[in-house]
C-alpha cells in the first residue's frame, strides 16, 4: 500500500449552457513517502484539476468519480466531510501564484500560525514558535515572521507560502507551478528547497508544471498528461531517453536545451476540446506516427517496461513492424 | 564595413525618479533615482538576432522601451540606420516608428478582444496612412498574415482573438507589425506566455523573418536556452549593464563573467542524467536605486577580490582565448 493512491479519477465540469467538460479522465498514480513525482503537460491538460480534486477544492460545478486513498482510506468517499479531515493535515498544496495571494495586511508569522489553530495543531505561543521554526526550515530567519508580505521579495514570499502549506505537518505536498513566475536563480533556490524538504521530512511531493526540464531535475518519476489523461508515466530517465508515446518525445523535442544541437520543433495543431466525446486517440490529429487503429480505438495505458506505462497503439506493434 | 549597423546603442542611460510622498518632500528626503539602464552599448545588424537576457529588473525591457522612445533616455545615443534618434521630437519620431515594431509578451492582452483579425492587422496601416483603398489594405493584411504563418489567411480574417490559440494570437500581433514593413523587431518575451509545444513555431517564424526579410530582431528573454538556440548573439544584463556579450554559442559554452556562469549553471537540463550542481547565488539582485560601488556584481560574486569593490569594470575582450566580439565586464576575466 502506498502513501497516496489515485485510482481512476474522473472530473467533469458542468458548463453554464449545458454539456460537460471531461477535464480528468481516468487518472491513476501512486506515491510513497519521500518520493518526488511530476505531473507534466500543457495548459488545459487537466493537471491542476487533478490535484485540486485531491484537495477536495473543486468548484461546485464539478462532479467526480474514482478513488483517492491516503494510507488506504478513500478520502473522497464521503464528499467534503471525509476530505476535510485530511486537507492540510495529510495533503497540503502550494497554489499557483501562492506568493501573490498572501494577505497583505497580516504579518507572515500570523498567516502561517492561523491554520495551525484552525486545525487544532497548535495554539497561541506554541503556534507562533512553530511558525518561526517553519520559516527557518524554508530558509527565512524566524524573526521575519514579524514582517508583512510587501517587505518580502518574490522568492521569500514563495518560501513563506511553502511554510504555510507545511503548517499542519502534511505527508503529501502538492505544488502547482511553484516556480513559474520566478527568475531562474530564485527558481533554483526554490527547487533546491523542495528537494531538501522531501528528503528531510519524508514528504511525498507532486510537482505540477509545464516545464519539462524542471521536472527532469527534481522528480524521480513523472506522468505526462494530455487532454485529461495520463498518456505516459515512468521513471524520469526512461521518459527522456526512451519515451514510448509520441507526445512525450515531441514535447521533449519542443523544449530547447542550453547545449543541445538538435533542432527545436513545435508540435503542430492544438489539443482537442474536452466537451465532446471523441473516438480514437486524443493525440492522433497532432501525432507524427498515427496509423489505422488510432482513428477509432482509444488507447489505454498499459505496461511497456518496468514501472513504465504508455497509452499508445504503437507500443502494441510487434518490434520491427513499422506502421 | 562602410554601411552603418541597423541599430547602434552607445552608453545609453535611462533613469526614473522615485516618487516622494508629500511628507517625504516636506522632510527633505533625498531625491532617489532608479538606474534602470546604466550605460548600455551594443549594435545590431540587419538579418541578425540579438538576445538580451537577464533576470527581472535587470533593465532589459527598459532598454527596449528607450529604443522605442516610449521613455526618454537620460544620456547616450541610439542610432537607427545611422540616424541619431535620441533627440528627435515625438513628431519627428512618427515616420521612424514604422521601422521599429514591438511584439509584446502576452497576446491575450495585446490584442483588442473586439477587433477581428483583419481589423487588428489593418489598424497600424490606418495610423501610418498606408494603403489607398480598403481592398489594397486587405491584400496587405492577407500577405502579412501569410508571412506570419497563418495560412490560409482568408480563414483567419474574420475571427476574433478568443477563437484563436495562444500561438495563433501571437502570430497575429507579429502580422500587425509586419504590415508596416519594419527594419527592427523588438520582441519582449515573445513566447513565455505560450504553451511549450507551440513556442518553437513562433521563434522559428522570427528566425525566418530576420533571415529572409533582412530585419533585425532584438529579443528580450529570461530563458537562456531559447536565446542559445535562436539568437546569433547574446548580451547578458545585470543591474542595468551588459556584463557579457558575444556569439550565442560562445557565451553559453565559454562564459567569462561569473554572473553568466552562475546563470547558466541554474538552467535546468531536460536530461535527468545530467543533474548539474547549480551554483546558487545568495540573495537577489540589489535594488537599482542603490547600485553597489565598483563592480555592481561584487556583493554576490563568488570570486570577488578587494579591487572589485572599487573599480567599475567595462566591457572588453577577456584574457582567455575567446571568439572575436566576445566581451566581458569583469576585472578578473
Amino acid at each position: 500500500m502506498s502513501l497516496l493512491e489515485v485510482d481512476d479519477l474522473h472530473v467533469w465540469f458542468d458548463l453554464p449552457r449545458g454539456g460537460q467538460v471531461h477535464a480528468a479522465a481516468g487518472v491513476s498514480f501512486s506515491l510513497d513517502p519521500g518520493e518526488r513525482f511530476g505531473l507534466v503537460g500543457e495548459s488545459g491538460c487537466g493537471k491542476t484539476t487533478t490535484i485540486l480534486a485531491l484537495m477536495g477544492l473543486l468548484p461546485p460545478n464539478a462532479s467526480l468519480a474514482g478513488e483517492v486513498r491516503v494510507d488506504g482510506n478513500n478520502i473522497l468517499a464521503g464528499g467534503e466531510d471525509s476530505v476535510r479531515a485530511h486537507r492540510w493535515t495529510d495533503i497540503a498544496m502550494v497554489f499557483q501564484g501562492a506568493m501573490n495571494a498572501l494577505n497583505p495586511v497580516k504579518k507572515i508569522g500570523w498567516q502561517i500560525a492561523e491554520p495551525m489553530a484552525f486545525h487544532g495543531v497548535a495554539h497561541g505561543a506554541a503556534a507562533r514558535r512553530r511558525a518561526g521554526e517553519l520559516l527557518e526550515l524554508v530558509g527565512i530567519p524566524a524573526t521575519a515572521g514579524e514582517r508583512y508580505p510587501h517587505e518580502f521579495s518574490g522568492g521569500m514570499r514563495q518560501r513563506a507560502s511553502i511554510a504555510m502549506a507545511l503548517a499542519c505537518d502534511p505527508k503529501i505536498l502538492l505544488a502547482d507551478e511553484p516556480t513559474t513566475a520566478l527568475d531562474v536563480m530564485v527558481q533554483a533556490q526554490i527547487l533546491d528547497l523542495l528537494i531538501r524538504l522531501s528528503g528531510d521530512l519524508g514528504l511525498a511531493l507532486v510537482l505540477v508544471t509545464h516545464d519539462l526540464p524542471v521536472v527532469a531535475q527534481v522528480c524521480d518519476r513523472a506522468a505526462v498528461m494530455y487532454a485529461g489523461e495520463i498518456v505516459e508515466s515512468g521513471p524520469m530517465e526512461t521518459l527522456f531517453h526512451a519515451p514510448r508515446h509520441p507526445y512525450t518525445r515531441l514535447l521533449f523535442a519542443a523544449t530547447p536545451d542550453l547545449y543541445g544541437e538538435d533542432e527545436v520543433v513545435s508540435i503542430p495543431g492544438a489539443p482537442p476540446r474536452l466537451d465532446r466525446n471523441r473516438p480514437g486517440c486524443p493525440f492522433r490529429p497532432r501525432c507524427d506516427s498515427a496509423f489505422e487503429p488510432c482513428a477509432d480505438q482509444h488507447p489505454v495505458l498499459h505496461a511497456v517496461g518496468p514501472g513504465h506505462e504508455a497509452a499508445c497503439h504503437l507500443t502494441r506493434q510487434p518490434a520491427g513492424q513499422a506502421p | 564595413m562602410s554601411e552603418a549597423p541597423l541599430l547602434e546603442v552607445d552608453r545609453l542611460v535611462t533613469q526614473y525618479p522615485v516618487r516622494r510622498s508629500l511628507t517625504g518632500r516636506l522632510a527633505r528626503e533625498p531625491r532617489l533615482t532608479v538606474h534602470a539602464v546604466d550605460g548600455v552599448s551594443f549594435s545590431l545588424a540587419r538579418g541578425e538576432m540579438l538576445a538580451l537576457v537577464g533576470e527581472s529588473g535587470c533593465g532589459k525591457t527598459s532598454t527596449a522601451q528607450t529604443i522605442l522612445r516610449m521613455v526618454n533616455s537620460t544620456s547616450g545615443t541610439i542610432r537607427l540606420n545611422g540616424t541619431e534618434i535620441t533627440g528627435l521630437s515625438q513628431q519627428q519620431m512618427r515616420p521612424l516608428r514604422r521601422k521599429l515594431q514591438m511584439i509584446y509578451q502576452d497576446p491575450y492582452e495585446s490584442l483588442d478582444p473586439r477587433f477581428r483579425v483583419q481589423d487588428a492587422v489593418e489598424e497600424p496601416m490606418l495610423v501610418h496612412g498606408i494603403g489607398s483603398s480598403r481592398a489594397e489594405r486587405r491584400d496587405l493584411v492577407i500577405s502579412a498574415l501569410e508571412r506570419a504563418g497563418l495560412v490560409p489567411a482568408e480563414q483567419f480574417l474574420n475571427r476574433y482573438p478568443h477563437e484563436l490559440s495562444g500561438g495563433q494570437r501571437q502570430r497575429v500581433t507579429i502580422a500587425a507589425a509586419l504590415v508596416l514593413d519594419p527594419d527592427l523587431l523588438l520582441a519582449d518575451e515573445p513566447v513565455s506566455m505560450l504553451d511549450v509545444s507551440v513556442r518553437a513555431g513562433v521563434l522559428s517564424l522570427l528566425d525566418g523573418l530576420r533571415r529572409d526579410g533582412d530585419m533585425g530582431v532584438l529579443m528580450i528573454t529570461h530563458d537562456l536556452s531559447t536565446a542559445a538556440h535562436f539568437a546569433d548573439r547574446i548580451a547578458v544584463m545585470y543591474l542595468g549593464r551588459i556584463v557579457e556579450q558575444g556569439p550565442a554559442r560562445d557565451v553559453v559554452r565559454n562564459p567569462q563573467h561569473p554572473y553568466t556562469r552562475a546563470l547558466l549553471s541554474v538552467v535546468p537540463n531536460r536530461d535527468p542524467r545530467q543533474r548539474s550542481t547549480p551554483q546558487i547565488l545568495q540573495g537577489e539582485t540589489p535594488n537599482p536605486v542603490d547600485v553597489p560601488p565598483g563592480c555592481r556584481f561584487h556583493p554576490r560574486c563568488p570570486i570577488a577580490e578587494p579591487q572589485c569593490s572599487i573599480e567599475d569594470p567595462f566591457l572588453r575582450p577577456p584574457k582567455a582565448t575567446v571568439a572575436p566580439d566576445h566581451e566581458a565586464a569583469c576585472l578578473l576575466a
